[in-house]
């Protein structure tokens, strides 16, 4: 792969579409050979090209810091030229897109490790050995799906990559497809994989209508070629459309207002994926979009208004739904979104770096959280098993379907698991803590870099402040609630005494996760700026904003009181067995709405789905079946075609057209009798047809 | 008599011995094993054939220039060996069955092929002459041969009666050519007419004359009138061997007297043989729906056939078509014999000992009892209909093309039409092959099967490569 080219200049940009040939070879050669190899085997491939994957972002990190950031551009291949169309597979290395490549490759090749521990149990639990297989061969294709959407150069290129993560992120939730989160058959995890891949369609809609109106009106889908007519050409309308509809994909996407509905129901996906694909990198395709089309935002300041409190109002909305949820997924996938709502937010503001950076640092801790949260979740299967066959003494199939339905992933059913599970606490807690924003975690740094833009910035973006800080303050509430309510207190179930810790093959890639964690802060530390002066290359008028002790106090005081009135309810007076939440009482109501995420997917059902089941009820049955189908088609159309028919056929066909054919070969056949009853028999009568014929060609011709 | 007046010859000079050595052989065999003459006379046909064939690409003018070996002679005369090979391998089987199965039968078919061959060979009127009483007088006495069945006594008497009147008017056409132009000699009388020292109207006459001979012979109308008669009244063997054989003789001859010695009357000669293929086409096929019995319907069909060929002549008229015309035409021929030849030998195979099963209702259920032939039967009428994939159609495709290039639209025409006319009757056979119930028998008789069965593949085959075929027939340019 241009590997002459990589020996010439000493750099390695040539060897980029390796970015998407690794995993996809990976993917092939599970496909292939997968069936006769051990899962050990197979997870060492996946995980081996998704390696391979983040050595070549390496590369090209280094490649790009030696030639000063400079953009390069790869071509791969002709992909679609028709009339003003003109677009190549090529491959955009930049500043930008190498931070994606290395957050999504290296957090990946981490969870693709995890894996192998983790699928080895879960296909256990679930009696389906086979899926070991294809659980790999769908992550290397979501591996490869992400490259191409970040090494994108036009947006069509990277939408080719947006829909193939949509596409991955539908199989993966749906992995185990006929059972329900708690292991019961059911079709419930099928549906979850459903609705994400319905609101996604939502969002992608959007994101369609931004792409035809931006090549309606700049002829191109290219990156530079958009943006520089954009800057040459501002039309206000025009570019607040597009970046409108876009915003709508980004919702979809990234789960925001009001599209975010389905990322809490993707948790169905077994936990490597919640933490890959809904958390760390896909999710964050909708921050990264709106970098990577900041020219656009940067000319309308409107609609980056309406991005920020997008993001701000999901930030603290999605915060009070994390409050009242008792399942440690749930909780993390609420987070996730509230999280997604902050570097949403800051990208609205157009503190790029910090979206990035922020981005980047929740890659780390949320994968971190999920993967130690999938971890608490199979030490309690541990257990449960272990309950389930100490007693009985032998792997009695039918007794482990029979006994009580039990939900590993309840926290009301965990408490002191810091005893059974000691590795996995430590590591927990290194991503609560980031994940709270608590000096000198990483998630301290980036977060209060958005706080601060948002402070800076408040006159232009009124109230996204005071929201994000709501929600930084409900961060660490909820985190330091799910703290007691896991690790600390008493047993509130058999389970939980006998949950058992995980093997290394799972803890090493955590450990690495954590070291990530705690110190992700250094990439853009206030003084270096690392990361803001990396990303200055790509994208125009960033520059590194002042450390402000006010802002950090203030968030970091907000997070220790959260963290204090959490121990308060929750630690100093450990949940008892059975024992409802103590928020219940004070909040009332508002507590059982946090506890039904406010009721918002009853509320769409009620204003959207149902109407709509009712809309496609009345298209289907009254409209199509009774009226086109039975009224229109049997009545009018049938019967008149057949009155038609009847009409041709009767005095048409056989009146006129038959008749005249019936006559023709009533002639030919009397004309046959004739002819043959010419035929005699008599030799004279033969000799006087000879001879007449010869008086006539002789008159015919001596007389002509 | 020189060595090339003895090579241009040959074939005809030992198949003539072959004949002559064959009838006192015939005599020392017993009754009962007729079949060893049979043998002979194919080992005689096959020889001959061989020769001809070691003769092929070779130009030969004997005998002071009254016959040639040519390309076209050596085309025709193997068409003319194949056929007699065809004729004694339906006869085979099917004299022993009727009784009639005597030593002379055989001797009587070399000898009619020896005039059929030396017709294709003839460069003069006078040897054009003796080669049509040649070839006529074993077909005559072949027709009766038969001569405890009154049927075929007067298909005999018939042909033979029709056959001399029309020979009278070859002959005086003769006496006219020669008194216009001096000569018998083709090159001399196409010489003569060409310098313009020839009486026109006396030629025009003379060729009109010699036309209506050769129109006998083929069956155009109005010279066909003996045709269903002397069909349905010979034997089938003989009528199958009448069909094909002496068709080829009539046609070979026509092309060879017109496009030799009158090329330049042509232009008023080609509206005559166009009018007459019309009336042959339409007359054939229109009296062909109604028969009955299907020796007639075949021999209504073999005069449809001869239109057919006819209107390719018609184009001849164009010196730029003409070796076209020629080349179309002998590969109709080819096509008929081969189609012809295969539905004789089913006919033969239907046919009862004292003359029923002839009816084209004795057909039903032959699709049920005798699959294999049935489907044979089929391809030979799909082939006389001119219908893929069958050699029928390629023969028809050519000469509709050179029709056409000849602007006669109008005949083209017609022969579409009549074409489509005789779907009725050729498809009816199947219609009651395969939809109607019955119980027909039939005679399992090697040589038969293997006649219908050869010649049933080779319809279909040929169909498929027609182009080698084609080029040979191209090839066999008349010198």
């Amino acid at each position: 792969m241009n590997l002459s080219e990589t020996v010439n200049t000493g750099y390695f940009f040539g060897l980029v579409p390796l970015l998407v040939f690794f995993p996809i070879a990976g993917m092939l050669f599970n496909m292939i050979f997968g069936g006769k190899m051990s899962e050990k085997a197979i997870g060492t491939v996946a995980s081996a090209a998704s390696g391979l994957t983040f050595v070549v972002a390496v590369l090209l990190a280094y490649s790009l810091s030696a030639t000063h950031g400079e953009l390069h551009q790869v071509f791969l291949a002709e992909w679609i030229h028709i009339g003003e169309l003109q677009l190549d597979w090529t491959f955009r290395v930049d500043t930008l897109s190498v931070v994606m490549m290395l957050v999504v490759s290296g957090v990946g090749t981490l969870i693709h490790i995890y894996a192998i521990g983790y699928m080895h149990e879960d296909v256990r639990f679930k009696d389906d050995v086979r899926r070991f297989r294809r659980f790999f061969v769908f992550l290397n294709l979501f591996i490869a799906m992400m490259m191409i959407l970040v090494s994108g150069d036009s947006y069509l290129m990277l939408f080719v990559g947006w829909e193939g993560v949509g596409l991955c992120s539908f199989l993966l939730i749906g992995f185990w497809y006929d059972f329900n989160i708690l292991g019961q058959k059911s079709t419930e995890n099928a549906e979850a994989g459903k609705k994400a891949f319905i609101a996604n369609r939502v969002g992608d809609f959007g994101f369609l209508l931004a792409m035809f109106t931006t090549f309606w009106h700049f002829g191109s889908l290219q990156f530079d070629a958009v943006f520089e007519s954009a800057s040459h050409h501002p039309d206000p309308v025009v570019i607040s459309a597009i970046t409108l509809f876009m915003l709508i994909g980004v919702t979809g996407k990234s789960a925001q207002v009001p599209l975010y509905v389905w990322l809490p129901d993707a948790m169905a996906g077994p936990t490597p994926v919640s933490a890959l694909i809904h958390a760390a990198t896909m999710v964050t395709a909708g921050v990264y979009l709106v970098v990577r089309s900041a020219p656009l935002y940067n000319l309308v300041h409107s609609t980056s208004y309406i991005v920020a409190m997008i993001g701000a109002v999901t930030a603290l909305f999605a915060a009070t739904i994390a409050v009242g949820q008792y399942d440690i997924k749930k909780v993390l996938a609420y987070s996730t979104i509230s999280q997604l709502g902050f570097m949403v937010a800051a990208v609205g503001m157009g503190a790029y770096v910090a979206g990035i950076f922020h981005l980047a640092t929740h890659a780390f801790f949320k994968a971190l959280l999920f993967l130690s949260a999938g971890s608490i979740i199979l030490g309690m299967e541990r257990g449960h098993h272990h309950l389930a066959h100490g007693h009985g003494d032998h792997d009695d199939a039918d007794a482990h379907h029979d006994e009580e339905v039990f939900d590993p992933g309840d926290m009301r059913n965990m408490g002191n698991l810091r005893k059974q599970m000691p590795v996995t606490f430590w590591l927990y807690m290194a991503g609560t803590l980031a994940l709270a924003g608590i000096f000198p975690f990483a998630g301290f740094w980036s977060k209060d870099e958005i706080l601060l833009d948002a402070k800076l910035h408040a006159e232009h973006y009124p109230g996204v402040y005071w929201l994000l800080a709501a929600a930084a303050f409900l961060t660490a509430f909820y985190m330091g609630r799910q703290i007691w309510m896991v690790f600390f207190g008493k047993e509130r179930t058999e389970v939980a005494k006998h949950a058992q810790e995980s093997p290394p093959v799972m803890t090493v890639p955590l450990m690495v996760l954590a070291f990530l964690a705690v110190f992700g802060g250094a990439l853009n530390l206030p003084g270096s700026h690392a990361l803001t002066h990396w990303l200055e290359h790509t994208i125009e008028g960033v520059h590194a904003g002042e450390f402000d002790f006010m802002v950090a106090g203030v968030s970091t005081v907000l997070a220790l009181i959260a963290i204090g009135i959490s121990w308060l309810l929750y630690g100093k007076n450990p949940l008892k067995a059975g024992q409802i939440d103590p928020l219940k009482k004070p909040l009332g109501f508002v507590f059982t709405g946090m506890e039904n995420k406010w009721f918002v997917d009853e509320g769409y059902g009620a204003v959207i789905i149902r109407p709509f089941e009712k809309l496609a009820k009345f298209l289907s049955i009254d409209l199509d079946w009774n009226f086109w189908h039975d009224w229109f088609h049997n009545e009018v159309v049938y019967a008149g075609f057949q009155g038609l028919a009847k009409f041709l056929a009767d005095p048409v066909d056989m009146g006129i057209i038959n008749a005249i054919a019936d006559w023709l070969a009533e002639i030919t056949k009397r004309s046959s009798e004739k002819l043959s009853s010419l035929q005699n028999g008599f030799v004279r009568s033969y000799a006087l047809s000879v001879l007449v014929g010869v008086v006539m060609i002789l008159g015919y011709l001596l007389l002509k | 008599m020189n060595q090339a007046d003895f090579y241009s010859l040959l074939p005809i000079i030992v198949l003539t011995t072959w004949s002559a050595l064959l009838l006192i052989v015939d005599l020392f065999i017993d009754d009962k094993k007729k079949g060893i003459t049979a043998v002979l006379a194919a080992a005689g046909l096959a020889l001959t054939m061989g020769l001809t064939l070691s003769q092929t690409g070779q130009t030969v003018i004997g005998f002071n220039g009254m016959v040639i070996l040519d390309g076209f002679s050596t085309f025709v005369n193997t068409l003319l060996l194949f056929s007699g090979l065809m004729a004694i391998s339906v006869a085979y089987g099917y004299i022993k069955r009727r009784g009639i199965e005597r030593g002379e039968y055989y001797s009587l078919i070399l000898f009619s092929i020896v005039g059929m061959m030396l017709m294709a060979q003839a460069r003069d009127l006078i040897v054009v002459f003796i080669a049509l009483e040649m070839l006529s007088i074993p077909l005559y006495v072949l027709a009766a041969i038969d001569n405890s069945n009154a049927k075929s006594e007067e298909a005999g008497i018939k042909y033979f009666l029709l056959g001399a009147f029309s020979g009278g008017f070859v002959v005086y056409g003769v006496a006219l050519v020669f008194g216009a132009t001096g000569s018998t000699a083709f090159a001399e009388i196409a010489a003569s007419i060409a310098t313009g020292n020839a009486e026109t109207l006396l030629v025009l006459a003379g060729a009109a004359l010699i036309l209506v001979g050769f129109g006998f012979k083929v069956g155009a109308v109005p010279f066909q009138m003996w045709t269903p008669d002397v069909y349905e009244g010979a034997p089938t063997s003989v009528t199958a061997f009448m069909a094909a054989g002496a068709k080829i003789a009539g046609f070979s001859a026509l092309m060879r007297v017109f496009a030799t010695a009158f090329p330049d009357i042509a232009v008023d000669i080609a509206p005559v043989l166009a009018v007459i293929a019309a009336l042959t086409m339409i007359v054939g096929n229109v009296a062909a729906i109604a028969q009955k019995n299907i020796k007639r319907m075949l021999a209504y069909s073999s005069i449809a056939h001869a239109g057919y060929i006819l209107m390719a002549f018609a184009a001849f008229a164009n010196p730029a078509l003409r070796d076209d015309a020629i080349s179309a035409g002998i590969f109709y021929l080819v096509a008929y014999a081969i189609t012809s030849f295969g539905t004789w030998a089913i006919v033969i195979s239907l046919e009862k000992e004292d003359g029923k099963g002839l009816a084209i209702e004795d057909y039903a259920g032959l699709g049920r009892t005798k699959p294999l032939m049935a489907a044979a039967m089929t391809i030979f009428m799909l082939s006389l209909t001119g219908i893929p994939p069958t050699l029928g159609l390629i023969g028809k495709l050519y000469l509709f093309r050179v029709v056409v290039e000849a602007q006669f639209m109008w005949l083209a025409l017609i022969g579409i039409l009549t074409s489509l006319i005789s779907a009725y009757y050729y498809l009816r056979v199947i219609v009651i092959m395969y939809m109607k119930e019955g119980e027909p028998e039939t005679v399992s008789e090697s040589w038969l099967t293997f006649t219908w069965g050869a010649m049933a593949v080779l319809t279909v085959v040929l169909s498929l490569i027609p182009a080698s075929l084609f080029a040979w027939a191209s090839g066999a340019l008349m010198k």
